[in-house]
C-alpha cells in the first residue's frame, strides 16, 4: 500500500495543494481511504494527519469505511423526492438488507443517499458506480441489483 | 494612511488593517467569538459582521475581522441590518450552546432572551466551534494535533480518527484559549491528562524544587525547536 501511495503522491509532485486529488486517487484504488494510506500520505506530503482527517471527513465522496464493490447512490434531491425516491431507497434497502450508509456483509454493495446529481429531469435517479439510471421505479430496483450481483 | 468612516466617525487607519482592528483601535466595540489577536483572522463565527457602503452607494454585509480597510469606505457596526443579522446568528448559537456563558452574555447584550426554537431543538453543546484551539495548535504551537472533523451538524473538534491525538505534546494551549472552557485538562501528581484528546503525559520534575512543572513531551519539543542545549529544562522557570 505504501508504494502505491508514494506513486500517487509522486504523480502530483508531492504538491500539498493537490490533497483532494491525491485522496481521490487513493480512494479509487481501495474504494475507501484506508487509515495506513492516510498516514503515509501525511508523512510524504508533510501535512499533519489531523488536517488530512479533517479533509477526508469533510467531503461526502470520501469514505473512511471499506465500501462494497458497487456503490449505489439513491438521489433524494427535491425533484427525485417528489417522484418517490424514498420508496426506491426503501426497496433497495429491503432487498440488500442494509440501511443507507451501510455495506452488505459480502462487500458487494454499499447503499448511500445523495442530495441531487444534477439531472432532475430523469428523476427519480439512482447512480450505480458511474452509471446514471433515470426514471427509476420500485419494480426496477431488484432486477437492477440482480444485474450487478453477478 | 487610509481614510474611512466608522459609525459616522472619521478615522485614519494603516493600510492592510482589518475593519475590526481599525474600529477597536478607536474604541468602537464590535463583538467577536472566534477572533483572537494571537491567531490569523478566521471569520467563522460571523458575529463581527458590519455593513459597509462603498463610494458608489452600494452596500453589503462583511465580516469585519477579515475585511481590510479601504479608502472612502463607510462602515456601520450597529445599523438595523447588522443588528438583525447578528441577532439571528446569536439565536442559532444560543440554540446550540444554551448553557455557555459567553453566548448567554452576548445574547443578553443583543436583547435575545431565548432562541426562537422549540425546546426539543435546544442543545447544550459546550463547544461553539470557534476553532481557536485548532488554530492555536496549528499556528502558534505548530503541532496540529487536532482539527475540525466532519461537517454540518456533526462538525466537531477532534483528534485524527477520533482516537488519541498522537501528535499532541500536552502544552495545554487549546485548554487556555478555549472561550467556553470545554477542553478538560488535569494534572495529577506527575501526570497530565487532556481528556478530550485521550492523551496523558509525564510531567517533568524540577531538579531544585521538585515540582512537576511541564510535560516532558512539550519540553522536548521546545528544546528541539529552539535548539536549546540538553538539560535546559532540568529546572523550572521559578528556580532558574
Amino acid at each position: 500500500m505504501a508504494a502505491r501511495v508514494e506513486a500517487i503522491v509522486a504523480k502530483f509532485d508531492g504538491d500539498k495543494g493537490q490533497l483532494v486529488s491525491i485522496l481521490q486517487d487513493i480512494q479509487e484504488e481501495h474504494r475507501y481511504l484506508p487509515r495506513e494510506a492516510l498516514e503515509k500520505a501525511s508523512q510524504l506530503l508533510n501535512i499533519p494527519l489531523s488536517q488530512i482527517y479533517s479533509v477526508a471527513t469533510f467531503f461526502r465522496a470520501f469514505s473512511l469505511e471499506p465500501r462494497g464493490r458497487h456503490l449505489i447512490k439513491v438521489c433524494l434531491g427535491t425533484a427525485c423526492h417528489v417522484r418517490g425516491a424514498n420508496r426506491i431507497l426503501e426497496r433497495a434497502a429491503l432487498d440488500l438488507g442494509i440501511e443507507a450508509g451501510q455495506t452488505t456483509s459480502d462487500m458487494a454493495f454499499t447503499l448511500e443517499t445523495v442530495n441531487c446529481v444534477g439531472c432532475c429531469a430523469l428523476g427519480p435517479v439512482v447512480v450505480v458506480d458511474d452509471t446514471t439510471l433515470g426514471q427509476m421505479t420500485t419494480d426496477k430496483v431488484v432486477p437492477m441489483l440482480e444485474r450487478y450481483r453477478q | 494612511m487610509v481614510n474611512l468612516t466608522i459609525d459616522g466617525r472619521q478615522i485614519k487607519a494603516r493600510e492592510g488593517m482589518t475593519l475590526l482592528q481599525a474600529a477597536r483601535e478607536h474604541g468602537i466595540d464590535i463583538p467577536t467569538l472566534c477572533h483572537n489577536d494571537a491567531l490569523e483572522p478566521y471569520g467563522a463565527c460571523r458575529v463581527c459582521l458590519v455593513e459597509i457602503t462603498y463610494k458608489n452607494g452600494r452596500n453589503r454585509l462583511v465580516t469585519s475581522c477579515l475585511y481590510p480597510v479601504e479608502e472612502g469606505l463607510s462602515v456601520s457596526t450597529n445599523s438595523e441590518r447588522v443588528t438583525a443579522n447578528r441577532k439571528i446568528l446569536v439565536e442559532l448559537l444560543l440554540a446550540r450552546c444554551s448553557g455557555e456563558k459567553v453566548i448567554q452574555d452576548l445574547a443578553r447584550k443583543l436583547g435575545v432572551e431565548s432562541p426562537p426554537f422549540r425546546p426539543e431543538y435546544i442543545e447544550r453543546n459546550a463547544c461553539i466551534l470557534c476553532a481557536q484551539c485548532v488554530r492555536a495548535c496549528q499556528e502558534v504551537v505548530g503541532v496540529s494535533a487536532i482539527s475540525l472533523a466532519n461537517r454540518g451538524v456533526s462538525r466537531e473538534v477532534a483528534p485524527p480518527f477520533l482516537e488519541t491525538a498522537t501528535a499532541c505534546i500536552g502544552c495545554g494551549s487549546c485548554v487556555y484559549i478555549c472561550p467556553t472552557q470545554c477542553i478538560k485538562m488535569e494534572d495529577v501528581g506527575d501526570t497530565r491528562f487532556i481528556h478530550n484528546w485521550s492523551v496523558e503525559f509525564k510531567l517533568k520534575k524540577c531538579k531544585v524544587c521538585g515540582n512537576h512543572f511541564a510535560p516532558e513531551a512539550q519540553l522536548e519539543y521546545i528544546t528541539a525547536k529552539a535548539n536549546l542545549p540538553p538539560g535546559f529544562f532540568d529546572t523550572c522557570t521559578t528556580c532558574r
